[in-house]
């Protein structure tokens, strides 16, 4: 079956994101980007599905600048076949990133979608969820485990207080959470392959989508800062501030 | 202004963050009605009922809906959506499952997790692992909203609401629900702890993970952990505090070999005393505290128990 899968470009994790001067964002040049470290799960999934034999083609979507097609090369090193950029100026807020997604898998046909559960620079956490309501498919979101059986697959999902299980139809729109599987390194022969991998460039007016933001940004700034707290010498001193300081115990 | 508080529960009581909900749904300003849906779930709407600030309940009760399977509760919210101007959730695992499903099939863009209500469309949202704080405005004809529980205090009993059944609607019969393996604990569920002890990577082994369980039995603490503990395999998920697992405040949070990666920090930054143990002089999770000792957690932690009595 065919499968396809997201891929996000972001700031890395490990940078510390810094508030534009003017208030309208985030800084971005010159600051190091990656690919969205629950959208690498996602596409690791797909992998290994491929290389067991559940899985024929692999297809990696993004959407944003062309520099996302940096991040497609990347999801083609680990092993996926083939690339869609949906390239975009500007902010594409989750809704619209559903109806771009929406449109793709009009026209490829997946029988499974599996995107990362949250991009880690907005922190919205809608877009499977959104996707395959616009598709009328069933969802699973936030899964640890996914076993393909025909037309079915039986889920694992992360929930607040453990595990559920849940049995969905396909085609179906999944997403990864952080215990699904611990993605590969990339080796350099398999990046060398990968820019050899076809790559298909896209405007989403070529989609028919409207992709206007539905939010408006007013103001964008750094949360309030905690006041700086104390090093105390053991934990008989700090048992005793808290008694009497805090009072919190 | 009508708004629709979409309740999480366990059938007899509201689960936590709830009732912080409706404190945010009250701060818009309108009549607040919550609907409880579930399976065997009318106790829990006789308890929502007595919530302050609660206008009406509505209770829609079928087996379809039992582990809030989210293709059918957005099919449910989705039948009644028209009546309100705004559909609210808390933004724990069952809110962020079906409410974006709602949110796409209204041609809505959700705002997620909110910390803040400026006015009836404009919100102020954590993101960037809590790093930047965004104000954004609604142009949407209804806002469907997830709310950080956190950021508001639970609302109060002394509510008489009326309570009214809603007619189940169909199983969409696109998933189905198969069962759940809780995690067991006597403790309290993290998000309403009132202490919480969290263990990291410096813990070093799942064995070693559980030296937490004396100091938390002692403080009649929660016990949580940072991603990286949760990644070397030494608890399971549920445990996660921070950007991608569960955001916290408790009184107390007490972090044990953790180094405090932004990440991390983005889930319990807003605790009102943090108490870091770490041997690493540079930690950056002091950055944050409110007490630090440098020290090698595997004598601090049976020293702290001892000390406690």
């Amino acid at each position: 079956m065919k499968v396809l899968v997201t891929a996000k470009r972001v700031i890395d994790p490990y940078v510390k994101v810094r508030v534009k001067s003017d208030g309208t964002g985030v800084e971005t040049a010159n600051v190091k980007m990656t690919i969205n470290p629950f959208c690498e799960i996602a596409v690791e999934q797909a992998v290994r599905m491929k290389e067991a034999g559940i899985v024929t083609e692999i297809v990696v979507v993004s959407i944003g600048a062309l520099q996302c097609q940096e991040t497609i090369r990347t999801a083609m090193a680990m092993g996926a076949d083939r690339g869609i950029l949906v390239e975009t100026a500007g902010e594409v807020q989750p809704l619209a990133v559903a109806k771009l997604l929406k449109a793709i898998v009009d026209k490829e046909q997946p029988k499974l979608v599996i995107m990362g559960k949250q991009a880690i620079d907005d922190d919205s956490n809608q877009c499977g969820q959104m996707l395959s309501a616009l598709l009328g498919w069933p969802q699973a979101t936030h899964i640890s485990n996914v076993t393909i059986n025909g037309d079915n697959a039986d889920i694992t999902r992360e929930i607040d207080g453990g595990l559920e299980k849940l049995a969905i139809k396909l085609p179906a729109v999944v997403t990864a959470d952080l215990r699904l599987n611990e993605p590969r390194y990339v080796t350099l022969p398999n990046i060398m392959k990968a820019k050899k991998k076809p790559l298909e460039n896209i405007k989403p007016e070529a989609l028919g989508v409207d992709i206007a933001p539905r939010l408006k940004t007013l103001k964008v700034e750094e949360p309030a800062k905690r006041s700086s707290g104390t090093k105390v010498a053991d934990v008989k001193e700090l048992v005793a501030k808290l008694k009497n300081e805090a009072r919190v115990i | 202004m009508a708004i629709l508080v979409i309740a999480e529960h366990d059938g007899k009581q509201l689960k936590p963050g709830t009732t912080n909900t409706i404190t945010a749904a009250g701060k818009l300003g309108g009549d607040v009605t919550v609907l409880v849906a579930g399976h065997q779930c009318a106790e829990a709407g006789t308890v929502a009922a007595k919530v302050a600030g609660v206008a009406k309940v509505l209770v829609a009760d079928a087996p379809h809906y039992e582990g809030a399977v989210a293709e059918n509760m957005a099919v449910l919210v989705l039948g009644i959506a028209k009546n309100y101007t705004h559909i609210v959730a808390p933004a724990t695992g069952v809110g962020k499952n079906f409410m974006p499903r709602v949110a796409a099939l209204l041609d809505v863009q959700q705002i997620s997790d909110i910390s803040g209500v400026d006015s009836a469309d404009t919100f102020v949202r954590p993101t960037y692992a809590g790093n930047v704080m965004m104000t954004v405005q609604s142009s949407d004809p209804i806002k469907v909203i997830t709310v950080r529980a956190t950021a508001f205090d639970p609302a109060g009993d002394g509510g008489s609401a009326v309570v009214e059944n809603l007619p189940a609607a169909a199983d969409a019969g696109l998933s189905k629900f198969v069962g759940q393996e809780l995690t067991k604990s006597a403790r309290p569920e993290l998000t309403a702890a009132r202490v919480i002890v969290s263990g990291g990577r410096g813990m070093g082994s799942a064995e070693n993970f559980k030296i937490l369980d004396a100091l938390a039995d002692k403080l009649g603490a929660a016990v949580g952990a940072s991603r990286a503990a949760v990644d070397s395999g030494f608890v399971p998920n549920d445990y996660q505090v921070g950007q991608t697992g569960k955001i916290v405040a408790p009184e107390l949070y007490i972090a044990i070999g953790i180094s405090g990666a932004i990440q991390h920090l983005a889930g319990m930054k807003d605790s009102k005393v943090i108490v870091a143990i770490n041997k690493d002089e540079e930690a950056p999770i002091f950055s944050v505290s409110s007490y630090w000792v440098v020290a090698d957690l595997f004598k601090a932690v049976p020293e702290m128990v001892a000390e406690l009595g």
